[in-house]
């Protein structure tokens, strides 16, 4: 009986998930903060075409340089645009209440985006813009509805004309053998210079980074609990044996 | 060594202390896994007074500067993040380790005659604990902070005539700004930790006095040896100081895995919107506090109804004080002629039971959004926690008790 309502405290605590956010699916991303040439490839697609708008400013060029192993003086001059030092927050020159002006509502600093939303949101969001005329910027989005950010990538993954199918997944027809969703846009209004699983690829990359962003210290962070969780358990087979000892004579 | 502790005896009793409160303070020798909680809840206090400390030397109690300097801390403070994730699964475990070590009062009767006032102590605890920890999530700024606080204090203003001043009185302002911040950071981390501290003294101060209760709610005074020593009683040093290491272990061993893998705890810990800075334009979709309050959250929206010209909204508040403030009556309302639940009749066991599943349940419904059938259940569940309370003196005088053993049966 005990035991029962113990177990069923801790059993419930972490089965209780918050109900908040939309109902729309999404395509799920498991970021790897240890994949160092990764992280690279999104820093650099982040500094290229996110951050003219959007700031990370809880964060310091220096602590991404050194994490993900990017020389300092490389950094510096390949993806540091705005003149500050190496040692500062990654601010950005956009001044907000024109921003404002320009999108509606201004860009939001995207420092802790991925844990406001989840890995999987950005990396679906990232991929599902399409051609919308009816939009002020000529595009949606099927992730973020009426969404106020034009399609900055739209180079690369070319213009979707047709919703993208996000959340569901590829599969393969048993007669023809046609691959059904492998790409997540159908039918493009306009090419991009990547292939579709190029872009996948290049947008799971600049999730991964954001994710890193987020929650730079994931990686030491798992590798120390380790030490503290082995330190743990040998300090109760040690108070154990005292406490046994010590027990001996109570009857 | 020893003419050092002689010197200062001389001048202050640490002997005299020492001896009537571990070495000399004899506990039931058959505490079971249920007494690990108490000492657990010192543990996780004195945690939350160090990394507390510490978080204070770098955080920035202003609406400009409290979001980035969190930020500030989980970046680019030494072990930052780590004193952070400690303090805020910290503060969840307290309110776990606290509603277990309730939960075993409410079994074993420690409520009961002559450890009332004990009883007393811990609600006082607890209720300041809550104060503590509603302040407290004010601080990072986030948007859960903020429209969290928002909604608390508001229900101040559901009380007839003084509400709305009472409110504005509690905020400083129209609405929460840097100045409920300041006030909030005050509270946090000078005034109730102070009286925290004062009131858990006085808990075990009280319970020193009278002696500790045990599974089996008898009382081990009565059966002493020739050297006025109970016979089922053991010193508390050293046989429960090592005994609550074990506790310890198991506890450190579940607390880090959430501090080091889990430090969100899939957004219950530190719940998602709060990633986000306070906007007082943005009102988030879904607005529910930290698990530990939702219970009350649940009676709080349970109540629907308008009553004698006064809000619904109203009602509920009184529904969710009422369920705090029932639980100071307890000791007289249980009218038992045993403690614990062991001896106790099966009516008390079921009600228990119910009561235990209801405070859960309704934990749930306090954090997802309201629905017409999650309303109803809340309703039938406020209802039942309540009933566990009301029906207290008829069940627990009318039901068959089993014969209490003359000594502890281990």
């Amino acid at each position: 009986m005990r035991k029962l309502i113990v177990g069923l405290v801790f059993a419930i605590l972490p089965a209780i998930g918050l109900a908040a956010g939309g109902s729309v699916p999404l395509d799920h991303m498991e970021p790897d903060h240890t994949n160092k040439e990764s992280l690279q490839r999104g820093a650099a697609l982040f500094t290229n075409y996110c951050m003219g708008c959007h700031s990370m400013e809880y964060a310091r060029y220096k602590r991404v340089s050194d994490d993900l192993e990017i020389p300092a003086e490389l950094y510096e001059e390949n993806l540091i645009f705005t003149g500050a030092k190496i040692g500062e927050l990654m601010k950005i020159s956009m001044d907000k209440e024109m921003a404002a002006g320009w999108f509606g509502a201004p860009p939001p600093d995207l420092t802790l985006e991925t844990r406001l939303r989840g890995e999987s949101w950005v990396y679906s969001y990232l991929r599902g813009f399409y051609k919308d005329e009816s939009r002020p910027l000529g595009v949606n989005n099927v992730v973020f509805d009426k969404v106020g950010m034009p399609h900055v990538m739209v180079e690369m993954q070319g213009l979707c004309a047709v919703e993208p199918n996000i959340g569901v997944d590829a599969s393969v027809e048993p007669l023809s053998g046609n691959v059904n969703n492998a790409d997540v846009c159908p039918e493009y209004a306009s090419e991009g210079t990547m292939s579709g699983a190029e872009f996948d690829q290049a947008m799971w990359d600049l999730t991964n980074f954001m994710s890193y962003m987020g929650d730079p210290v994931k990686v030491e962070r798992e590798r120390l609990g380790i030490f503290v969780l082995i330190f743990v358990a040998i300090f109760f087979v040690v108070a154990y044996l005292l406490n046994r000892e010590y027990w001996k004579d109570v009857h | 060594m020893q003419k050092l502790i002689n010197w200062v005896d001389d001048r202050l009793p640490i002997v005299d202390a020492w001896n009537k409160h571990l070495a000399k303070y004899y506990a039931p020798k058959n505490f079971n896994m249920w007494y690990f909680f108490g000492s657990l809840a010192m543990l996780v206090l004195v945690n939350q007074l160090l990394t507390g400390i510490w978080l204070t030397m770098s955080y920035n109690p202003s609406g400009e500067g409290a979001f980035a300097s969190v930020e500030y801390i989980m970046r680019d403070v030494e072990w930052g993040w780590l004193l952070r994730y400690l303090h805020s699964t910290g503060a969840s475990a307290f309110f776990v380790v606290v509603y277990l070590h309730m939960f075993r009062g409410l079994m074993y009767g420690s409520y009961q005659k002559p450890r009332e006032l004990i009883w007393i102590f811990g609600m006082l605890i607890y209720l300041v604990l809550m104060a503590e920890a509603f302040m407290g999530y004010l601080l990072p700024w986030g948007q859960m902070s903020y429209w969290g606080a928002q909604v608390i204090v508001n229900l101040f203003g559901a009380i007839p005539v003084i509400g709305e001043d009472l409110s504005l009185w509690i905020r400083g302002d129209y609405l929460i700004s840097g100045i409920t911040l300041n006030r909030f950071f005050a509270l946090h981390v000078v005034a109730l930790p102070i009286v925290l501290l004062g009131l858990v003294v006085l808990h075990i101060l009280a319970l020193h006095e009278v002696g500790s209760n045990n599974p089996d709610g008898i009382d081990i005074k009565k059966n002493k040896d020739e050297n006025g020593i109970p016979k089922d009683g053991i010193p508390f040093h050293p046989y429960y100081t090592v005994h609550d290491l074990l506790g310890v272990g198991v506890f450190f061993f579940i607390f880090f895995i959430v501090v080091f893998f889990f430090p969100e705890m899939g957004g219950l810990f530190l719940e998602k919107p709060n990633f986000q800075p306070a906007n007082p334009l943005q009102t988030p979709a879904h607005i529910a506090p930290v698990w530990y309050f939702t219970p009350f959250y649940a009676m709080l929206r349970a109540v629907t109804v308008d009553l004698f010209g006064l809000d619904a909204k109203f009602w509920g508040v009184v529904v969710m004080g009422g369920a705090i403030a029932i639980l100071f009556v307890l000791p007289w309302l249980d009218r038992s002629p045993v403690r614990s639940i062991r001896y106790k009749g099966w009516l008390s066991k079921i009600a228990l039971a119910i009561f235990a599943v209801s405070f859960v349940v309704l934990g749930y419904l306090g954090l997802v959004p309201a629905t017409e059938g999650r309303t109803t259940a809340a309703q039938i569940l406020t209802t039942l926690y309540f009933l566990y309370f009301i029906l207290m003196p008829f069940y627990t005088r009318m039901e068959k008790t089993k014969p209490v053993p003359e000594r502890v049966t281990g």
